[in-house]
């Protein structure tokens, strides 16, 4: 029997407080239960109101806890999702990989594994427009999670065994005496330090050190290439080889320090420098905390928080590279709990999806729905698998533009309305019962606090409330009963329009 | 004529590769009939044209176009060291970008160039979902409609009454707000854009009157609306759909036809729409497919080649052929595909330099040969 992670994550939650009260907040949302809720909408997507209640009795911190080591990690299981599409079975290509990420992420009682997945998916973008096929991706994000959280050494020696990425920037191509260096070049510029800490001799030597890091059995896959027009290095799950007569075992300097270098000497040296510090530092600034600039403009444009990259920078050297720790501290920190942080950041694509979907339930079981959940985050910009270049998706404002806006606005308002959706049908229900639908801004304030305590600006807030005005006063005059169809489509006109707005954008 | 109105591009995306050698068939060649074992397109079948070339049985409506002398057919057109992926070729020809992986797509660079300030929001519009990367550049605005009869926001909210009072309410929580900061002010203007956009789409098939019967099928409905939005001059200088279904890597000679004949079937329907509304000469279609498919079949169908054909229709296009059909022996082929002769980089230039009139060398990365493909060229 398939559970849904809601029902799993109350079991975790059922064990860790002993306190069985799902009794309704009516007082305006506590400090406590502001925080909880943008502590999930940042390392999660976002909560449902009987999450955020039971985490603010858990307590701030023991939620920052309870997400970095999530005491269970689970997901729809896979055996099911593949009985009901067979495409999910071998996940060679689109659509089904990016779907089965989608149940992943809507499911999942573990969500910044995920949320993380998301991240170092954004900045070791690969994608299936070159590598012709999807299998090795959904293989490199699973060593995201397992991985993404851990020590940096460790994931950054990982990605450069990863067979898809080695063929996503042409490292098989990289040989002794004939050095390819595209590799060598983006794992300085794009996954380590940035442009700037670096000289284009330590991208030659860095590229040497890495001849002979290749695709095992390429002569089978360039046959399956001659033999399939449409797959060019065919669906098998590739795998790394290191070829040691294909290496270049000559001297090489490199950031200073010279030797036979080969390439986990190379991961050594750049995980010891703080100018990798400082640049994961602001790429976690960027997912979880604040939106930066366009990662090309770093070299150019200090951070927003300096002060904050330090932190975190610290964090990674007191820790022996652990982005858990630099994580921990930044959950912890005043700057991520301060007031201008919060509801600031604009959403992804993947977060108003998902973070959607989580709020109306209808993932017990598989449904056709994950794939236009999947196509919809293409629709806004963030096709999963499929990254606009070697660069990623670059966030912020970009996000953003009417086309996206119209498809953000408009899924949500979707999904959100949808009473056949069974955490859908929960909020109205609850509403119903609250009676708050004879007021209308006990109404606004009741809906509100199930879509996760979503926060609105005083003039959104008051705008919403005249509209649920207008549709209180359409209503049957008199006794209304519970379910009245006239009242449930005031409360879901309610619900869409509070999803519509502005701050529904923002995380 | 009236006032000189503004030229609209429209371009047809036939996505999974359209085989060449079945649409415009060089079917008196001994190599073609020997490639084609199990599907050549028969002398009974073939719709003849000239040259020793015909066309698919599905493509009558063209064929009466071309006679009119309305359709360039663009030979071998194609890319050095061609892709076979679908998506990096399709990625390709969205960028113009074949060596490396792009992110500005050309239309859309275009967009930016026809309305540097965005000020309308309805400059580009595609037909169907999600954004093609053709028109994707940061900061250019473009609608992109589903069903222009169903289009705008909230769309999920049933009732008519509803939905209006929570659009007129949507309207004023976008409106900015001091003191709110660049971000909501950047989704503020976004939000009331979209609003805009929908507006004013709206609008077209309202003010829309035509006896033309369009084909009951998708792509129809996207010209037709493609016809009501250039009818209804908002203003819109370049209109994006697409038509999937040509990867025909098995039953080949049934697929192709039937969606060559919903292609044509509609294209003719709007062309005859412009031409009745007087207003075909402000409009040139461009149809292309990422890749064409291989000489050689596999018993029911082709797999993935290169080389490729394209076409341009209108009143104001010089109608005949461009360029050489590749050869077809087998000592002429590219691993056992066409070589291309024609590198669409230079019909990008043909559109954004004498069409569209904007300069193409930075959206192209180049100067590429143009095909002059236009019966008259402004020289403004």
């Amino acid at each position: 029997m398939v559970r849904d992670a809601k029902s799993r994550l109350q079991k975790d939650l059922a064990r860790m407080s002993p306190e069985e009260n799902g009794a309704m907040v009516t007082t305006p949302a506590s400090i406590e239960t502001q925080l909880i809720s943008h502590l999930l909408r940042r390392a999660g997507f976002g909560g449902t109101r009987d999450e955020i209640d039971r985490f603010s009795k858990l307590g701030y911190e023991a939620t920052v806890e309870h997400l970095l080591n999530p005491p269970s990690v689970e997901s729809m299981p896979q055996d099911i999702i593949r009985r009901y599409h067979v495409d999910q079975s071998d996940l060679r290509v689109q659509p089904a990989t990016g779907a089965n990420w989608i149940y992943r992420m809507v499911t999942t009682n573990a969500p910044l594994l995920e949320k993380i997945a998301l991240l170092w998916h954004r900045v070791f973008a690969t994608g299936q427009t070159k590598l012709i096929q999807g299998k090795v991706i959904v293989t490199q994000l699973e060593m995201f999670r397992r991985l993404g959280l851990g020590n940096y050494r460790d994931l950054l020696l990982a990605l450069s065994r990863d067979p898809a990425m080695l063929m996503w920037l042409d490292n098989q191509d990289n040989h002794n005496g004939a050095i390819n260096e595209n590799f060598g070049r983006e794992i300085l510029e794009l996954f380590s330090m940035g442009v700037g800490n670096y000289t284009e001799h330590d991208i030659y030597e860095c590229s040497r050190a890495f001849t002979g890091w290749t695709i095992a059995n390429t002569p089978y896959n360039t046959q399956k290439m001659r033999n399939n027009t449409a797959r060019p290095y065919g669906y098998i799950a590739w795998q790394f080889k290191y070829d040691d007569s294909d290496h270049d075992h000559g001297e090489k300097t490199f950031l200073g320090k010279t030797g036979d270098l080969n390439g986990e000497e190379i991961v050594d040296i750049i995980c010891e420098q703080r100018a990798t510090a400082r640049f994961i530092a602001r790429h976690l600034y960027h997912h979880f905390v604040a939106d930066e600039v366009p990662v090309p403009q770093w070299p150019h444009v200090p951070p927003k928080d300096p002060e904050a990259i330090e932190l975190m920078a610290d964090a990674y050297f007191s820790s022996g590279y652990s982005i858990g720790e630099m994580l921990r501290a930044t959950f912890n920190s005043g700057f991520f709990k301060s007031e201008a942080t919060r509801n600031a950041r604009i959403k992804s694509p993947v977060e108003v999806v998902v973070g959607s979907l989580r709020l109306s339930g209808g993932y017990e079981w598989p449904t056709m729905d994950v794939y236009d959940a999947s196509a919809s985050c293409g629709y806004m910009g963030q096709g999963l698998l499929a990254p606009p270049s070697v660069e990623g998706w670059q966030g912020g404002e970009e996000w953003v533009s009417t086309g996206a806006m119209m498809q953000r606005v408009n899924y949500a308002s979707r999904i959100i309305g949808d009473p056949s959706r069974p955490g859908v049908r929960e909020i109205i229900d609850a509403v119903c019962r609250s009676g708050a639908s004879r007021d209308a801004e006990t109404l606004v304030d009741e809906c509100l606090r199930h879509l996760g305590y979503l926060e609105l600006g005083v003039e959104t807030q008051r705008e919403i409330v005249e509209f649920a005005r207008g549709q209180v006063a359409q209503l049957p005059q008199g006794g209304v009963k519970q379910r009245d169809e006239a009242v449930e489509r005031a409360v879901i006109a309610v619900l869409q329009l509070a999803v519509a707005t502005r701050e529904f954008q923002l995380a | 004529m009236a006032k000189k109105r503004d030229r609209a591009l429209v371009v047809i995306q036939l996505s999974g590769g359209n085989d060449y050698l079945n649409c415009v068939v060089p079917y008196e060649n001994g190599h073609y009939k020997d490639a084609r074992p199990n599907l050549k397109i028969t002398d009974d079948r073939v719709i003849p044209l000239d040259n020793g070339l015909g066309l698919n049985p599905g493509m009558r409506p063209v064929k009466d176009l071309y006679d009119r002398g309305k359709v360039a057919i663009l030979h071998g057109i194609g890319y050095p060291e061609p892709n076979r992926s679908h998506f990096r070729s399709m990625d390709i020809w969205h960028t113009a970008e074949p060596a490396k992986v792009g992110d500005k797509g050309w239309l859309g660079q275009a967009v930016r160039e026809l309305d540097p300030a965005g000020e309308n929001v309805v400059t580009a519009v595609n037909f169907g979902n999600g954004l093609p990367r053709a028109l994707a550049a940061p900061g250019v605005p473009v609608a992109s409609v589903g069903d222009l009869t169903n289009y705008g926001l909230l769309t999920g909210i049933e009732g008519h009454r509803q939905r209006e009072q929570a659009l007129a309410t949507f309207n004023r929580i976008y409106a900015p707000v001091a003191g709110s900061g660049a971000v909501m002010d950047y989704l503020g203007k976004t939000g009331q854009d979209a609003l805009r956009g929908a507006e004013i789409l709206q609008t077209a098939p309202q003010k829309y009157r035509s006896d033309v019967e369009y084909p009951d099928n998708p792509f129809a409905s996207s010209l037709k609306g493609v016809a009501q939005v250039h009818m209804a001059d908002l203003g819109t200088r370049v209109f994006y759909t697409q038509y999937g279904g040509f990867d025909t890597h098995a039953d080949e000679v049934k697929t192709q036809e039937r969606l060559w004949s919903h292609v044509s079937d509609s294209l003719a329907a709007f062309y005859q729409d412009l031409e009745e509304a007087g207003r075909s000469e402000e409009v040139v279609v461009l149809l292309f497919s990422e890749f064409g498919r291989r000489v050689k079949d596999n018993g029911t169908g082709t797999d993935h080649g290169s080389g490729g054909v394209a076409f341009l229709v209108g009143d104001q296009v010089k109608g005949g052929h461009y360029n050489e059909y590749p050869e077809i022996e087998t000592s002429a082929l590219v691993e056992g595909d066409l070589r291309f002769n024609n590198d669409f980089r230079g019909l990008y230039t043909d559109l954004l330099e004498d069409w569209l009139e904007v300069d193409a060398q930075p959206i192209v990365g180049g100067q590429y040969e143009k095909l002059r493909p236009f019966v008259s060229v402004s020289t403004g």
